[in-house]
């Protein structure tokens, strides 16, 4: 029993010191970015490979999401009268919570997994240090451009799929269930609010350079060969998905509260505008 | 690049603190690992390599030679004791100042460590561009003839991965020559080479000691081969059970070697003879 408990102290601790040591990571990103700008190839070739050719999974995996979740919900919302609902629902769902949540689980296994391996593997085959030793930080070149591709590329994949998300619910509910598309588009355009896409945005930020952090650290840490590549792999991909549940509850909780300080930052972002425009028609009729 | 020009050893003085040396390690201490599977593969090793020299480390497999050139490096920190390098405290010295004075040191790893996503030819490209050179036309000369120099013409476009171990070992080689540094640490250079080729490598090692005499490089290789190290020492070192049991001239070492054993002989003296011999029998114990 006692030995059970030690080895959960164990797992526990283990989990606080790859937290600390991931936000090591990221402040040491931070210096590097402060001190200059990120070697330009590595970050493009990141970009295509983080953002590019993870399209077509997520692209994938957010047409089927919103497909099953208007199939299942409209059948729900006939019975109560309300099948009208069924796209807006779709989308609140997807923008929320499936968008973010399921592009960072998707990509955790995509970009995530050969991250640690490729670091890994130049871990265990002494290139990180053969990189070290010509003069080239591993951070900088390394990690650097993972995680800006990961900060910049997250997001684009995550609109990409809350729009899929969208259209395929919709196709689902007006060309499969036969819904009236105008009722649809109703709904949909009232429920939306700045605010939900601020959410699921912000979200997904968090998730790509968390996702991307985690596995550089896993990868920058490899011991012990083939195997150890292989064990590296294996937990980046189950901490990056735990962080990335875990993180969408808490972000969603303080998201939930945060809503009044957005509406007060949106009100006034309107009303600089506002400003902004009279001011600039006042000159322009003086001109005139 | 400034602080270089201004050094005192780049214009072949002294060193700040006078030496003469230029890698000096005082009662250094490194193990790994703790309980009973603590391992400590130096255990208090002093040394003073001088500038221009051909040092030659010798020793069983696993008795920490490589982890000795790491530690020189800085790849490693000691658990104890003290490693000065130019002249510097490696321990005092913050992340930018350890690669300034890395970029001055080359390092042939003992797997070579090429970097298996970029081709042979920009692998060997990699140190110098890491050090600044922005000349595409005098890296493609400069590489193209350390490849030539090392038996490896037109291999330039070949992956890593398309050579024989020989071959990239021999490619590693030209990669760490390609930035005429001041130190060249080679990690067993000739290990899974054929003899001939064993022999044209320490002819290279030789042939680059005396090019780069005009800088008074100085070159420590790591080898098991007896035969390259007589050909390529000015002086040789064989570290055993965490210290150095033989520390002399090349001939020392042979004359050891040769004939019946001495009477009386010392401890040292006979685990020099055992192991330049090559014999099982003795008071090296590396099988248990
Ligand atoms: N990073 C490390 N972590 C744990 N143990 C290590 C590490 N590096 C080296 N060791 C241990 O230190 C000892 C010395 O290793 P080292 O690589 O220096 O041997 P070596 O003299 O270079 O041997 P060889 O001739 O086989 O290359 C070995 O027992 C090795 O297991
Ligand atoms: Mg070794």
């Amino acid at each position: 029993m006692l030995r059970h408990v030690t080895a959960l102290g164990g797992v526990a601790l283990d989990g606080l010191r790859g937290v600390g040591e991931v936000a090591i990571l990221f402040f040491q990103c931070l210096a590097w970015l402060a001190r200059g700008l990120p070697y330009k190839r590595e970050v493009v070739e990141q970009f295509y490979f983080i953002g590019v050719q993870s399209l077509p999974v997520i692209l994938t995996t957010g047409a089927f999401t919103g497909a099953v979740l208007a199939y299942t919900s409209y059948n729900q919302f006939v019975a109560l009268g309300v099948e009208s609902w069924t796209g807006a629902i779709v989308a609140k769902a997807q923008v929320w919570q499936l968008g973010p949540v399921l592009v960072g689980l998707m990509l955790a296994g995509r970009v995530g997994c050969s991250i640690t391996a490729e670091i890994g593997t130049m871990n265990v085959t002494e290139q990180i240090d053969a990189l070290s030793t010509m003069g080239t930080d591993p951070v900088r070149y390394l990690v650097l451009p993972r995680v800006i591709a990961s900060f910049f590329m997250t997001p684009v994949l995550t609109i990409f799929a809350m729009m899929i998300g969208i259209i395929a619910g919709l196709g689902m509910t007006v060309f499969v269930l036969g819904a009236e598309w105008h009722f649809q588009w109703v709904e949909i355009s009232e429920w939306m609010v700045s605010y939900d896409y601020v959410q699921g945005l912000s979200k997904s930020l968090v998730f790509g350079v968390t996702i991307s952090l985690i596995c550089c650290r896993n990868g920058l840490k490899t011991t012990g060969g083939a195997e150890g590549v292989g064990k590296a792999t294996t937990t980046a991909n189950v901490a990056s998905c735990i962080a990335i549940l875990i993180l969408n509850l808490v972000m969603s909780i303080f998201l939930f509260y945060a809503q009044p300080l957005w509406d007060r930052v949106a009100d006034i972002i309107a009303y600089a505008v506002s400003e902004a425009m009279s001011v600039l028609i006042g000159w322009w009729n003086l001109a005139a | 690049m400034a602080e270089g020009l201004s050094d005192p050893a780049r214009a072949g003085g002294t060193f700040p603190g006078g030496e003469a040396e230029v890698i000096s390690l005082k009662n250094v201490h490194k193990s790994f690992g703790s309980g009973d599977r603590r391992i400590s593969p130096l255990a208090g090793v002093s040394l003073a390599v001088a500038r221009g020299g051909k040092l030659v480390i010798i020793g069983p497999s696993g008795t920490g030679k490589s982890v000795m050139l790491r530690l020189i490096l800085g790849l490693l920190e000691p658990d104890g004791g003290e490693i000065l390098v130019f002249g510097r405290r490696l321990s005092s010295l913050d992340g930018y100042e350890l690669q300034e004075i890395r970029k001055r040191m080359a390092m042939l790893f003992q797997g070579g460590a090429l970097f298996d996503s970029m081709t042979v030819g920009e692998n060997v490209a990699f140190p110098m561009r890491a050090m600044g050179e922005r000349d595409e036309e005098r890296i493609r000369v400069v590489v193209s003839e350390r490849l030539r120099q090392v038996g490896l013409p037109d291999t330039g476009d070949k992956m890593p991965s398309e050579l024989s171990g020989g071959m990239r070992k021999r490619a590693a080689l030209a990669r760490s020559l390609a930035c005429r540094p001041e130190i060249i640490l080679y990690d067993e250079p000739t290990t899974g080479l054929d003899p001939i080729t064993s022999d044209a490598i320490a002819d290279l090692i030789n042939d680059t000691h005396a090019s780069l005499a005009d800088i008074r490089v100085t070159s420590i290789a790591v080898t098991h081969d007896m035969r390259v190290a007589s050909k390529v020492a000015d002086r040789v070192l064989m570290l055993y059970g965490g210290r150095i049991v033989g520390d002399g001239p090349p001939e020392m070492f042979r004359r050891l070697g040769e004939g019946a054993p001495a009477p009386g002989a010392s401890e040292e003296d006979r685990m020099i003879r055992q192991f330049v011999r090559g014999e099982a029998e003795g008071p090296i114990r590396t099988v248990a």
